[in-house]
């Protein structure tokens, strides 16, 4: 019964000091905010490292014959003037029309569907989980596809059609999944809203969903041309060359290049680090096109990213 | 105007007197009927042995009601009695969802609201539904309001709509100068305004609102209720409200719903109880039940 007690309960300030303080109280907690922090520090480690690497490789072939290099063509040596990545670049543009063309449509229109109007029964689920698998499925696996429906079918001619569709279609289940994840977050007091001031299903999905799910539709959008840009593995079985391609004369956009043998990014990238261990200037070289294709990525991302932001923002 | 009501009170009406009766001699005023029939101009809805299901569970059973144009009729009852359900098939809104049915008679003007040949979005656009909680879309203020007519293809006057639908909502003054800020920004009650506003905009008959004021402060729940008072003139409404009061304040007529637990399979169906003239609902109702609820012996 100090003066210092406190209430009925016999503390004392003292008492009160230590526990309100909470002096080296929640260790746990702590520790493991530690244990989360080194987590990301080691994955942001790993990105830093190779990004070191390979700037430290490329940088000298990107200093010194910037313009060249995307407009050079592959060489059998590596001392050769021309060489450079503009066939590589064609062919990845080219990849990515494919892809926007061909798995945004068909992709958001089947998400389209499968959110709005497929009925909860056995086949549609049993849809659902073949998406989610087929996301899952390795990206060889749509190579030996693109092989057997696009290749072997026109007499074993290798094109950058091929090559863009096969793509197309490996990204086709996460442009699915993605969309349809969009459409799902839209609140049904939208939808409800909407239909009970006399809108038809179409004009919900017309002027509420697509809206509102854009942004989300658009990132995951963005985030699988990435992904599908930096494939190499299924080009490599539809046949993308690695070594000399005959240059061409007509241009980025011309539409004979369709129908033709073809590289890209990846590929290219995978051809000069085997021809390293020959010819030691392909590993500068290499290094400066995994820089160029890691810029081309790391930019979708980032505007993948903002215009979800800005997006977000409007809709308050 | 005739006052009618399937439980007794009845107000005879020598101007009703227009009901053609098989034999033309002129009877007494007393010998009127103890239910005198509706001006059928006045009836909107004819409801009988009404029961709405979700898959096999009977959500709500036996509703037997009728409205009348230009009343507020209230849906009280505690929750999970099937207010809101009943509400829903009005304006068939339970068809969002895949597994509701409904069985019984839902005449709205003489015309079977579940008959195949009708279509919802017309039901929807005469019939139009205030929510719970305020959903402005995530567009203009002009937008939301302009949104009903410009689905139903209206491009030209929606100024005039969205000015007039605004003003009867009492929010053109707050926000006319702002027609074109997003409708996100507004409060609360500001919000639920605007949806009343954008129902307004379709030109409906009836006016569905499901529990408007439960998201709201005091002060916008007044606002809410004093604009029902001011548009029952042209409207016929059917509120659904947790508040005892605001049915007693805002309504004509007031059904009582209760909630009965089927033994079997530990489920509740919902059922209507009691449907009456609301001064008399809260004073004397027929019902035990509603006696109870009203009192606040339950629920």
């Amino acid at each position: 019964m100090a003066l210092s007690t406190i209430g009925g309960n016999g503390r004392t300030t003292a008492r009160v000091d230590a526990e309100i303080y909470r002096q080296g109280r929640d260790l746990k907690g702590r520790g493991f905010q530690y244990l989360l922090l080194s987590a990301l520090f080691l994955a942001s480690l790993f990105l830093i490292t190779l990004l070191i690497q390979v700037l430290t490789d490329g940088w000298p072939v990107l200093s010194e014959r910037f313009v060249d290099f995307f407009t050079g063509t592959l060489r059998s040596r590596s001392s050769d003037d021309a060489l450079g990545i503009g066939q590589g670049l064609a062919g990845t543009f080219w990849i990515a029309i494919f892809v926007i063309a061909l798995s945004f449509p068909i992709g958001i229109a089947a998400a389209v569907y499968l959110e709005e109007y497929a009925s909860e029964n056995f086949i549609t689920s049993v849809i659902d989980v073949a998406i989610r698998n087929l996301a899952g499925v390795p990206s060889v696996v749509y190579g030996l596809l693109g092989l057997a429906l696009f290749v072997a079918t026109r007499d074993g001619n290798s094109t950058l059609f091929a090559g863009g569709v096969t793509l197309a279609i490996l990204v086709l289940p996460i442009v699915v999944i993605t969309a349809a994840e969009a459409i799902r977050a839209v609140p049904s007091s939208l939808r409800e809203g909407a239909y009970g001031v006399g809108a038809t299903q179409w004009d919900v999905i017309r002027t509420q969903i697509l809206p509102y799910a854009a942004p989300g539709i658009l990132t995951g959008t963005l985030l699988s041309l990435a992904r599908a840009i930096g494939e190499a593995a299924p080009l490599i079985l539809v046949g993308a060359i690695t070594d000399r391609l005959a240059p061409r004369g007509d241009g980025l956009l011309s539409l004979d290049q369709i129908f033709d043998r073809f590289t890209a990014m990846p590929i290219v990238i995978v051809g000069w680090v085997q021809e390293s261990g020959r010819d030691q200037g392909f590993g500068p070289a290499a290094g400066a096109a995994i820089v160029v294709l890691l810029v081309f990525v790391i930019l979708m991302n980032s505007i993948a990213v903002t215009l979800r932001n800005r997006f977000e923002k409007k809709r308050g | 105007m005739a006052n009618t009501t399937d439980t007794g009170v009845s107000v005879t009406d020598e101007t009703t007197s227009d009901i053609t009766v098989e034999a033309p001699t002129a009877a007494a005023p007393e010998a009127a009927p103890a239910s005198t029939p509706v001006d059928p101009a006045d009836l909107v809805f004819d409801v009988s042995d009404l029961s709405v299901y979700y898959g096999d569970f009977r959500a709500v059973r036996d509703v037997n009601m009728t409205v009348e144009r230009n009343q507020i009729t209230a849906l009280i009852g505690p929750s999970g009695c099937g207010k809101s359900t009943v509400l829903r098939s009005f304006n068939r809104m339970n068809d969002l969802i895949p597994t509701a049915r409904v069985t019984g008679d839902l005449i709205y003007r003489g015309v079977d609201l579940y008959d195949p040949r009708v279509d919802p979005v017309e039901v929807r656009r005469r019939i139009g539904m205030v929510f719970q909680k305020p959903n402005p879309f995530p567009k203009s203020i002009y937008d939301n309001v302009a949104y009903g007519p410009r689905i139903a293809g209206q491009k030209k006057g929606l100024d005039e709509v969205v000015e007039s639908s605004l003003r009867k909502a009492a929010l053109w003054d707050e926000v006319k100068d702002r027609l074109g800020d997003s409708a996100i920004g507004l409060s609360g009650g500001q919000q639920q305004r605007l949806s009343i506003a954008r129902a307004i905009a379709t030109q409906p008959e009836v006016l569905l609102m499901d529990e408007p004021c439960s998201a709201l402060d005091p002060i916008a729940t007044a606002r809410i209720e004093e604009l029902m008072a001011e548009i029952k003139s042209e409207y016929t409404i059917l509120i659904v409200t947790h508040n005892m009061q605001q049915a007693a304040r805002v309504s004509d007529r007031t059904a009582f719903f209760s909630v009965e637990l089927d033994e079997h399979n530990d489920r509740r169906t919902g059922l209507l109880v009691e449907y009456t003239d609301t001064a008399k609902l809260f004073s004397n109702p027929d019902d035990e039940r509603t006696e109870n609820y009203i009192t606040g012996r339950f629920g």
